[in-house]
């Protein structure tokens, strides 16, 4: 519970500072401060089972099917950390307090940070690898709005974009890669993999796995072909920089890294991987660090080169190596912060970060100016301070190692040049901004201290650096003990943290770094030279062309894929659906199956060759509207036959009355569009059509030969059997539809209801032109209602109805039902319709189809929901026989009442379906005068 | 008879097909009946052709296959309505486009 306080403080306070803005700077930041400080008070509460060696669990199920559980630890690894993310949260509070500016948004500023610190929180102290990676994307997207704070300058925006999409791609290989653990392991949960590490190694997917896990590390923590984001980030505000990208999200990959090492290391795939990319790193970010002008430019890539050296550190794979690597983290998460910070404050005093023009700041901040200088003679290992011991036992470790085979001398001289320049830009710093003469053009003429409290976090900091580095044991070594056994997983081995080992290797290679140096500092001239010399490598621009040759390649495919015209996706569509089914048919060696084929009869081949002529017919002339759709009607009629025959008089009836609306539909919407089709199609299209078609229909005939040729079986036993017994119906059709699946018919005839208002609110407010000639130029009749009609429909009406009616009663045990009912009925209103027009069967029919619909739905559902009151599921029928005088015997079943609702719900959709389209068709208002 | 029924079907596939990819509203909605026809006799034909055995108890000895009946027979309905909707929504079309083009504007000249 503790543990979901801490990460859900930061979260829940970021409104905090929003609401405490508008009274004033220093109470937002006191309220924002308030919420880390919090987090340490908890974080602190739970020190000594965390230092007793115990790991601290919490866990609910979230969507336990996915083996996804809101589960947090709390270890020694997880709690450095959070430590560092609250403590220097803190201290970053604090000095952003004075950075910004006046008229800045402070309260969203803190409110942002805020939230990456939840996610920061969240992401060092899940234990389910799936949680803790929705928190690294967390942490992607609040430094996005972080490094984008300033978001009226470009390279703000730039940076944030390019950070965003570098650390989010590799958010999304670390999915996969996390995703293929889990699937190796059987589960998501951290102590589960841990100790998996065995089982991990020795799977094929292994590789793969390591790669992808890596590829999020490398990308986040700015390793080396990665690294660029980093310095194009340094766009951020000052306090961002010292937060982010010195001490927490950057630590993100590397933490990663030591949270996984158990799992993932010991393998030679991990040795080249990680300590290759994490020495080009240390080399590339300690050489260009030099030559950087801009001061956060050169703290940039000294955290790279620093990131790497951690990395390194971890790739080496031994244990004395990885108790080094966190050490290095604690220290350079304090040295790194307090410089960057200083830089804020030399960029916020001078108005500039170019070490070119800031010279001999000694004489106007000697305060800053001392701390500064302490902290960069940590960055450089000087003897006394923090980074000094992590350095010294860096350099050992590389002494240690023998992997490189007959090259081992290679890592021990690499990692001396990457001190020499790293003391080389420690000493540029120091020397360039606070001597080196006169400043050179500020835009603030007199610089002087900043405000008092600004330099507390930075006394903070630098004297952490001091302590650490004096008094080790007393100071660090319990918490580097409990995080290093936390990474490791098991036993730590044995290490000393004291600042005197006497005269080894590793003290040489120190001096040496030291005074090589001092040495490259002095002939910097040169240096510069040569390096001003060389082929300048634009990140920026690179990455730009990159992103831009993808967005060109994505436009122009979606524009051949996407230009806007449905037949062509119609086409594309039917051409894959063609492929797929023609590749999944293939394997089919022989299209004849064994049983035998029926015998053919005049009758039924006559109609068969009826309905493929009609529906040819309608193809052909289907540019003449009217003659195609009174071809198509026939292709209707023979359909409903062809049912008839093959034993589906229900399918039959049903077919027979949806043709009938079916027409009149159609022959209603062919009163506003135009009589003709152009011929407008190309050849080549008509031919591209073609193929297309008859490849379909060769496609349809082969598959349904295919199947009507092979063996048979079918659950239609069980309806046959129950239908009576069960549903008490001896149609079998109809007892399915209201009984056995009475809950699909339920759905069907909701979506049927919906269709229908669906079309209502579509024709709302439709005005169509009328056409007031037809497309031979004569005049539309103006006797819209013949005689001879008008008396028919009157006297056929109570007939039609009658006969729904006995359609509808005998459903239940003889061809007939509600659908079918329902569609009598309505073809017998509609017939009202035509014979009489809207206005004069409105005025007669006075109810709402709406009303109908909807009810029929209800009586539906409520008699489904009847069973309930009687203890049964839903929908269960029943049914019972009762006699009456007169009428004798007659049978009453709970189906009949749903198929009402069936009944109701078909005649008022069909019409409502076309009263609207008719009544649009009789808009007199929008009647178009030739 | 198995042969004819499967030709009759590809017929019906390939005409509808046809007037489907054609430009027009009106064609491609009589393309999409036809399809339907062809579907529906399809899902029909996979309870097997057989004469004079509907599935109503007692009016013969043996009876067909009610299941595929049962589906086709609430196909057949929401048929109409889906065809009722793309007809309606291609009037509304109509009615803000001014053409009857399936792209919603008429071909370039």
């Amino acid at each position: 519970m503790t543990l979901a306080l801490i990460i859900a403080l930061p979260f829940l306070g970021a409104c905090l500072p929003l609401l405490a803005a508008r009274r004033g700077r220093s109470l937002c930041a006191a309220a924002a401060a308030l919420v880390p400080l919090l987090g340490l008070i908890l974080l602190f509460s739970q020190s000594s089972k965390v230092f007793s060696g115990m790991v601290v669990k919490s866990s609910v199920a979230w969507l336990p099917e996915l083996g996804l559980n809101l589960s947090l630890r709390l270890d020694g690894l997880g709690f450095l950390f959070a430590l560092l993310i609250l403590g220097i949260g803190i201290l970053v509070i604090v000095y952003a307090r004075y950075y910004l500016a006046r008229h800045e948004p402070m309260g969203r500023f803190f409110a942002f940070l805020l939230l990456f610190m939840g996610a920061m929180l969240g992401l060092v102290l899940s234990e389910s690898l799936l949680l803790m990676l929705m928190f690294w994307e967390l942490t992607s997207l609040s430094s996005f709005l972080l490094i984008s704070f300033w978001h009226h300058r470009s390279d703000a925006r730039r940076g944030a974009r390019m950070a965003l999409t570098v650390t989010g791609g590799g958010g999304l290989a670390l999915l996969a890669g996390v995703l293929l653990i889990g699937h190796i392991v059987g589960s998501f949960e951290l102590s589960e993999v841990l100790v998996a590490g065995e089982t991990i190694r020795a799977h094929g997917l292994y590789p793969l796995t390591l790669i992808l896990v890596l590829l999020g590390v490398f990308t986040k923590s700015a390793q080396f072909p990665f690294h660029f984001w980093l310095p194009q980030a340094m766009a951020a505000p000052t306090p961002v920089s010292a937060y982010l990208h010195s001490a927490t999200m950057v630590k993100a990959g590397v933490f990663l890294l030591a949270r996984l090492y158990p799992a993932l290391s010991g393998s030679d795939w991990w040795f080249y991987l990680v300590s290759l990319s994490g020495l080009a790193t240390l080399l590339l970010g300690a050489v260009t660090a030099l030559f950087q002008h801009d001061l956060k430019g050169l703290l940039a890539y000294s955290t790279i080169s620093h990131l790497g050296l951690i990395t390194l550190l971890f790739g080496l794979g031994s244990d004395l190596a990885t108790v080094a690597a966190v050490f290095h983290i604690i220290n350079h998460a304090i040295f790194k912060a307090s410089l960057f910070m200083a830089a804020g404050i030399i960029d916020h005093e001078t108005g500039s970060r170019d070490m070119r023009r800031i010279n001999g700041m000694w004489k106007y901040m000697p305060h800053t100016a001392a701390l500064a200088m302490v902290a960069s003679a940590a960055m450089a290992g000087v003897p006394l301070l923090n980074g000094f011991l992590s350095k010294e036992m860096f350099f050992s470790e590389t002494l240690q190692q023998n992997l490189l085979g007959s090259f081992h001398w290679l890592l021990p001289i690499a990692a001396t040049i990457a001190g020499v320049f790293s003391v080389a830009y420690s000493l540029r710093f120091i020397h360039e901004v606070f001597f080196n003469g006169e400043p050179v053009d500020l835009p603030k003429a007199k610089p002087h201290e900043p405000p008092r409290y600004m330099k507390i976090p930075v006394e903070v900091l630098v004297f952490l650096c001091l302590l650490v580095g004096m008094l080790p044991g007393w100071t660090v070594a319990p918490l580097l003990a409990v995080a290093a056994s936390a990474s490791l997983g098991g036993e730590l081995p044995a290490y000393s943290l004291a600042i005197w080992h006497g005269f080894n290797l590793p003290l040489a290679m120190s001096i040496v770094a030291l005074l090589g140096g001092v040495l490259v500092y002095v002939l910097r001239q040169p240096l510069f030279r040569w390096y001003e010399g060389l082929p300048e490598l634009d990140a920026q621009g690179i990455f730009r062309r990159c992103a831009g040759v993808l967005v060109d390649f994505s436009r122009d495919l979606t524009g051949l894929l996407e230009n806007g015209s449905l037949q062509r996706y119609l086409g594309l569509m039917l051409g894959s659906a063609l492929l797929l089914a023609a590749f999944a048919l293939a394997p089919l060696a022989d299209i004849d199956g064994p049983v035998a084929l029926t015998p053919m009869d005049g009758i039924t081949v006559l109609g068969l060759a009826a309905l493929a002529l009609t529906a040819l017919l309608s193809a052909v002339f289907h540019r003449n509207h009217l003659v195609a759709l009174m071809i198509l009607s026939g292709s209707g009629m023979m359909v409903a036959l062809a049912f008839a025959r093959y034993s589906a008089p229900d399918l039959a009836l049903t077919q027979l009355s949806v043709e009938v609306v079916t027409i009149i539909l159609l022959l209603l919407t062919l009163f506003f569009l135009p009589a003709r089709s152009p011929a407008e199609s190309s050849s080549l299209r008509v031919i591209r059509d073609l193929l297309l078609a008859v490849g379909s229909g060769i496609l349809v005939a082969l598959l349904a030969y295919a199947v009507l040729t092979r063996p048979y079986e079918s659950i239609a036993a069980f309806f046959l059997e129950n239908s009576l017994s069960g549903g008490g119906g001896s149609n079998v059709v109809n007892v399915i539809l209201v009984d056995f699946r009475g809950f699909d018919t339920l759905g069907e005839i909701s979506v049927l209801a919906i269709a229908a208002l669906g079309i209502y609110a579509l024709l709302y407010g439709l005005h169509l032109p009328h056409p007031a000639l037809d497309h031979n130029g004569r005049p539309w009749s103006t006797d819209s209602h013949p005689m001879i009609l008008d008396s028919l429909s009157r006297a056929l009406l109570p007939m039609a109805l009658l006969v729904s009616a006995f359609i509808f009663l005998r459903g239940h045990n003889l061809p007939g039902g509600g659908f079918i009912a329902g569609l009598i009925t309505a073809v017998a209103l509609i017939l009202q319709y035509i014979a009489h027009g809207v206005a004069w069967t409105h005025a007669r029919l006075r109810f709402s189809y709406h009303a109908l619909a909807g009810a029929g739905v209800l009586i539906a559902a409520l008699t489904g929901l009847g069973s309930w009151a009687f203890g049964r599921p839903f929908l269960t029928s029943a049914f019972g026989h009762f006699s009456l005088p007169l009428v004798g015997e007659f049978e009453l079943a709970t189906a009949m009442l749903f198929d009402l609702g069936v009944y109701l719900v078909v005649v008022g959709a069909t019409l409502l379906i076309l009263s609207n389209i008719g009544h649009v068709s009789q808009d007199e208002s929008s009647k178009e005068v030739p | 008879m198995e042969a004819l029924f499967a030709i009759t079907l590809g017929v019906l596939t390939a005409s509808g097909v046809y007037l489907l990819l054609r430009a027009r509203i009106f064609p491609v909605v009589m393309g999409l009946t036809l399809i339907s026809y062809a579907v529906n006799l399809f899902l029909f034909a996979m309870g097997r052709l057989r004469t004079g055995v509907a599935p109503v108890l007692g009016k013969s000895a043996e009876y067909g296959d009610p299941l595929p009946q049962a589906l086709v027979l609430t196909a057949i309905v929401i048929g109409f309505a889906m065809t009722a909707f793309v007809v309606v929504l291609a009037l509304r079309g109509l009615g803000e486009v001014h053409s009857d083009h399936v792209d919603g504007r008429e071909p370039d000249q």
